[in-house]
């Protein structure tokens, strides 16, 4: 099978006025999963059906194996889509809605009968075959229109929000199975989500878009040890960022002024190095320590008040108002029986320097953070 | 006393719904017996007799069959025409964004919204006015035939398309099937009891009409013209072998369609 690149470059859609997509450029390594997540109206499924051909795009190209295959017709594109919605044939059978693609290729259908069957037991339905596909349940569904798009081995397989109209625990279930599938068959796998633990949990990249652009792109662990932008840290996990005045630049340390303390991040770790700054922190780094507690780490904020605590099992998450009127969030896992704070008691908050991050203040400190599901 | 109370409790609603189907089925069930009638004389409505001379000698009564034989020449063209164009019109309609397409959606209403008697007199005064005032027929009742069927058409498969899931023919072409391929092995399949539904409304609009046909008609005598004609000097009892013979037909299409949906289902392994 020929392995390329999936290129695109200066990739943009507009409606009248409105840009969905706006000069995107990406590069797909062949074999990898691909996550692109974004809140819905971020332009990530109009990326993915500009891909399809579902789409024209305005302007820019989609290259794959070195062939620029932007206004080419959907079916004459080594590309399959799993839809959202599924949209299997209601008029055929399960083995006829898989065949469909091999038969239109042109292959017999004695020979699209064997790879049908081979696709059947890949993802465990062959008894259900002869249905019709509203005999089937969601995930039942979900896994024939799987089937359906990898039996044609696809160079690159498009997944719309596949496991959106599924419950949770079968929705946890798929994104094994889905992952397990991709390594199987070893196909670039690009996968359009909202849900930021789901393309967490099966991408090896992560494109996070906002706007009709990428914000921020990388291996997940790197988003979130490191996210770029105040739109990432909040749309991917929670993150609590905070004011401050940069007071010093040198050593490969960037020292920030907050409230009359001084916190200190690694250079490397500073998107903005100079003026004001945001100070980001993700909650489950931070400690809570009772008021001049010795061994205090180097990043130590005081004055802090509880306002809020909610057990969550595995972990108990705390509201601190700090002295200048902002509730941040600190995560403590529920690991020792020693002490539960309460409502009311005075803490100070202190982290490590190699945690925190600063980002641009320009930046909006709430962008990503309001944003529903679907 | 209460078991008997409980007994029409319980039937209530089957008892009226078979007074309804009587109610709907009464005139139909009059008509096959009065094809077997054996009437004493030229202007009777009364079952005097039981005779199959009605059904034996069906082209006795003069112009009955050469009507008839007009009626489902007419009815068969004009929907075979008007459903191919309204199923295009309806296609373009729900599934192309077009100038005018808003326009086009209320005007596609008015012939069904104007009274027969309007259009029926307009149309004649078009043909005459075209010069077609010695040539009605024929093709007159054909033209205003396609007219008016057009319009139940396109409503009618505009509404099973507008329930189709434009993703799914967006699947066909994904999954590599040309416009062609896709139109024939998904869109149709999916659309096609709404074609059929239009083509058998529009082939009954067609066989039963009397006011428009009889304005645009010149010389040519239908099947609901020789039944008008024939009112006033007595109805011939063949009529009733007509009406017996196209309920029949109708009701052999409807079961046979019924039965050929279920053994598809059945079948398609």
């Amino acid at each position: 099978m020929e392995s390329a690149d999936l290129v695109l470059s200066g990739l943009t859609k507009r409606y009248g006025d409105f840009v969905a997509v706006d000069e995107l450029d990406l590069v797909v390594p062949p074999g990898s999963f691909f996550a692109l997540l974004g809140p819905s109206g971020c332009g990530k499924t109009t990326t993915l059906r500009m891909i399809a051909g579902l789409e024209v795009p305005t302007a820019g190209s989609i290259t794959l194996a070195g062939e620029d295959i932007a206004r080419l017709k959907p079916y004459r594109r080594p590309v399959n889509t799993v839809f959202q919605s599924y949209a299997l044939f209601p008029h055929l059978t399960i083995r006829d809605n898989i065949a469909f693609g091999p038969r239109r290729k042109g292959m017999s259908k004695r020979e699209a009968a064997a790879e049908v069957d081979r696709m059947l037991d890949l993802v465990e339905l062959g008894e259900y075959s002869g249905r019709k596909p509203a005999q089937l349940s969601g995930g039942q569904q979900q896994r024939v229109a799987l089937a359906r798009a990898l039996i044609n081995s696809p160079q690159v397989l498009l997944l719309d929000e596949p496991l959106g109209a599924l419950d949770l625990k079968l929705r946890r279930q798929m994104q094994l199975e889905l992952k397990r599938i991709q390594v199987d068959v070893g196909l670039t796998f690009i996968h359009v989500t909202h849900d930021q633990e789901e393309a967490m949990t099966m991408a090896d990249t992560v494109a996070v878009m906002n706007q009709g652009r990428i914000e921020q792109m990388g291996a997940p662990e790197e988003l979130y040890d490191l996210p770029r932008t105040t739109f990432v840290a909040n749309f991917l996990g929670r993150s609590n960022l905070v004011s401050g005045k940069v007071t010093r630049s040198s050593g490969g340390e960037v020292a920030v002024e907050v409230d009359g303390a001084t916190v200190v991040a690694p250079a490397e770790r500073a998107v903005s190095s100079e003026g004001d700054v945001w100070v980001g922190v993700r909650p489950e780094k931070v400690q809570l320590r009772a008021p001049d507690e010795a061994g205090a780490a180097a990043n130590h904020l005081r004055g802090g008040v509880v306002s809020d605590v909610s057990f969550v099992g595995v972990s108990t998450e705390y509201l601190v108002r700090m002295p200048w009127g902002q509730e941040l969030t600190v995560f403590e896992q529920n690991h020792t029986s020693s002490r539960r704070l309460r409502t009311g008691d005075e803490v100070d908050l202190s982290w490590a320097p190699e945690h925190t991050f600063l980002l641009d203040a320009a930046q909006d400190a709430t962008a990503g953070t309001q944003i529903e599901d679907e | 006393m209460r078991a008997a109370g409980d007994w029409v409790g319980r039937h209530l609603i089957l008892m009226i719904g078979m007074l309804v189907l009587l109610y709907m089925l009464t005139p139909v069930f009059v008509v096959v017996l009065m094809s077997f009638n054996q009437p004493a004389g030229r202007n009777t409505y009364t079952f005097d007799g039981f005779t199959l001379d009605n059904w034996t000698n069906l082209c006795e009564p003069y112009q009955l069959c050469s009507s008839v034989r007009l009626s489902l020449e007419i009815g068969l063209l004009a929907t075979l025409l008007a459903t191919l164009l309204g199923t295009l019109m309806a296609f373009a309609m729900v599934r192309h964004r077009f100038r005018g397409r808003a326009a086009a959606n209320v005007f596609i209403f008015l012939p069904m919204a104007t009274p027969e008697i309007v259009m029926g007199s307009s149309l004649l005064a078009l043909f005459v006015n075209a010069g077609l005032a010695g040539k009605l027929g024929f093709w007159t009742i054909f033209v205003a035939h396609v007219m008016f069927c057009l319009s139940f058409v396109v409503v009618t498969v505009k509404a099973r398309l507008a329930g189709m899931d434009p993703r799914l023919e967006q699947a066909a072409a994904d999954l590599y099937a040309n416009e062609w391929q896709t139109f024939w092995r998904v869109s149709f399949p999916l659309v096609f009891p709404g074609i059929l539904a239009a083509a058998l409304l529009s082939f009954s609009l067609s066989f039963d009409d009397f006011i428009i046909t009889n304005l645009n008609a010149g010389q040519q005598v239908t099947f609901p013209m020789f039944v008008w004609g024939a009112n006033t000097k007595g109805i011939p009892m063949q009529i009733n072998v007509i009406g017996t013979l196209m309920f029949a037909i109708a009701l052999i299409v409807v079961v046979v369609g019924e039965f050929g949906s279920r053994r598809r289902d059945r079948t398609r392994v």
